[in-house]
């Protein structure tokens, strides 16, 4: 993509330089969809942009998808990554503060990547040191680049992030990736659908967020009538150790299966979407149709995150 | 002297130097005189749900030889919005202010979800007030929006 960036795009790309990544929420509507317009423009070859930057990647808890995709972003755009994979092999272990850590390693580094099971540590990370840090999860709070990559991955199926109808279906009580695109997808003016069973709904907390933004919003267990409805169908991951009788694990998971003919009886525009990994709760059937959009988003991760590093980094063509 | 403040005096009239603090939420003058710190060597006088022609039901609570600062006074805003601070000498009121709830409340309430950063880390605690009356704040580390009734202080 070659036009010129707009006076918002520039505006936006000088206040994110030196600056954090750490919630959805620290960004308006308006930036958000300026950001998506900016990352558009990360498509293709920006190879020798962090020539010679250093990414620390400090991860407390394991995520190797996340990592991986990281790390790709950062060689492609010729910069180096260092750090570790799980709190086991860090200082942590040796009971060495997070803030401690921070302090060290900003030493050797650029910016850091931070991937923590507590929340708020992200947060804390950023007030430890001046160089950006990107949140790369922490515990069940956000999740930001995910949040970015799954609303990118709409901007680029369907033209568009707003007035759309987006069904969220399978836990959402404890999956953090739809909590945070719920957020996400509410302020930017879309119509929910809260497709679970009553033991996994949306926990009160997130409804209370949804009030605040006096978003649109309907909750339902009834997957196979809400499906010609949507625009978005959101999968996530049922997880059978959140449930303490393992036959209502049997029974929900049945239920809230994706398959292709349950697929195929929405629009034609539907979009099917999951964070991954996916056990069983899309049917590989699926995985063939066009409305699939799920190899997509870790396609897209390595996108965003390109452009989410050059834009705190300052360097943008 | 108006009014108001005249019938002030009578309510107050045993306090010769000190801090009247009124129309807290009820039930929660015990959580103020915690916030503010128990006194060692002088007099505190709790009042729980007395009757208040403004609110139905109050808390007041009432401080010998202890004026407090500005920032004790708005951070009391987290245990009555419409709470008034009253300074007492010689048994008069001498000035009288309501507190204000600041829009970011560092190190005076603690974050109720077990898992954020700040209940395991030394780290200061900071809430970001999102609305008033009734109270809501946000910690700004875990992002847990807190309604008044689980405002925990520190
Ligand atoms: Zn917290």
């Amino acid at each position: 993509m070659s036009e010129p960036w707009t006076p918002i795009e520039r505006e936006l790309a000088e206040q994110m330089r030196g600056n954090d990544i750490i919630s959805v929420r620290q960004f308006r509507p308006q930036e958000l969809r300026t950001l998506l317009s900016i990352i558009e423009r990360f498509e293709g070859d920006q190879a020798g942009l962090l020539r010679g930057k250093v990414l620390a990647a400090l991860f407390f808890e394991p995520s190797t998808r996340t990592r991986l995709s990281f790390e790709s972003a950062m060689a492609r755009l010729g910069g180096g990554v260092i750090g570790f994979a799980n709190a086991g092999i860090s200082s942590a272990a040796k009971g060495e503060t997070l803030q401690d850590t921070i302090r060290i390693v900003e030493n050797y580094c650029d910016l850091f990547v931070i991937r923590h099971p507590r929340e708020g540590s992200a947060r804390a990370a950023a007030n430890a040191t001046s160089l950006p840090v990107i949140n790369g999860g922490d515990g069940s709070n956000q999740h930001p680049t995910q949040t970015l990559l799954d609303l990118y991955t709409i901007k680029r199926r369907l033209g568009r992030t707003t007035q759309l109808r987006i069904g969220f279906v399978g836990d959402l009580k404890y999956g953090r990736a739809a909590h945070s695109l719920v957020q996400a997808t509410a302020m930017l003016g879309n119509d929910l659908v809260l497709i679970a069973p009553t033991s996994l709904r949306l926990p009160k907390r997130h409804i209370a967020e949804l009030d605040v933004l006096n978003a649109s919003y309907e909750e339902t267990a009834d997957l196979p009538n809400a499906i010609p409805t949507l625009d978005v169908l959101y999968v996530t991951r049922i997880q059978r150790e959140r449930f303490a009788d393992p036959l209502n694990y049997e029974r929900v998971k049945n239920v809230y299966q994706i398959n292709r003919a349950a697929v195929d009886t929405g629009k034609n525009e539907l979009i099917v979407m999951h964070p991954l990994p996916r056990v069983n709760e899309i049917h590989p059937d699926v995985d063939a149709s066009p409305r699939a959009a799920y190899f997509d988003q870790a396609k897209n991760g390595v996108t965003v995150r390109k452009a989410l590093l050059a834009l705190l980094m300052g360097a943008v063509r | 002297m108006s009014d108001d403040v005249s019938r002030h005096k009578k309510q107050v009239a045993k306090l010769r130097h000190g801090t009247v603090i009124d129309h807290l939420s009820p039930g929660m003058a015990l959580k103020a005189l915690e916030m503010i710190g128990v006194p060692k060597h002088s007099a505190a006088l709790i009042g729980v749900n007395l009757a208040s022609a403004k609110a139905g039901r109050k808390d007041i609570l009432k401080l010998e030889n202890i004026e407090l600062s500005d920032e004790q006074i708005d951070n009391l805003a987290v245990l009555g919005p419409s709470a008034t601070v009253c300074y007492i000498r010689e048994y008069e009121i001498v000035k009288k202010v309501r507190v204000k709830l600041p829009e970011v409340l560092e190190g005076v309430l603690r974050c109720p979800n077990p898992n954020c950063i700040t209940n395991h880390d030394r780290l200061t605690t900071s809430f970001d007030v999102e609305r008033t009356s009734p109270t809501q704040v946000r910690c700004t580390f875990c992002e847990r929006l807190i309604s008044e009734d689980d405002i925990v202080l520190l």
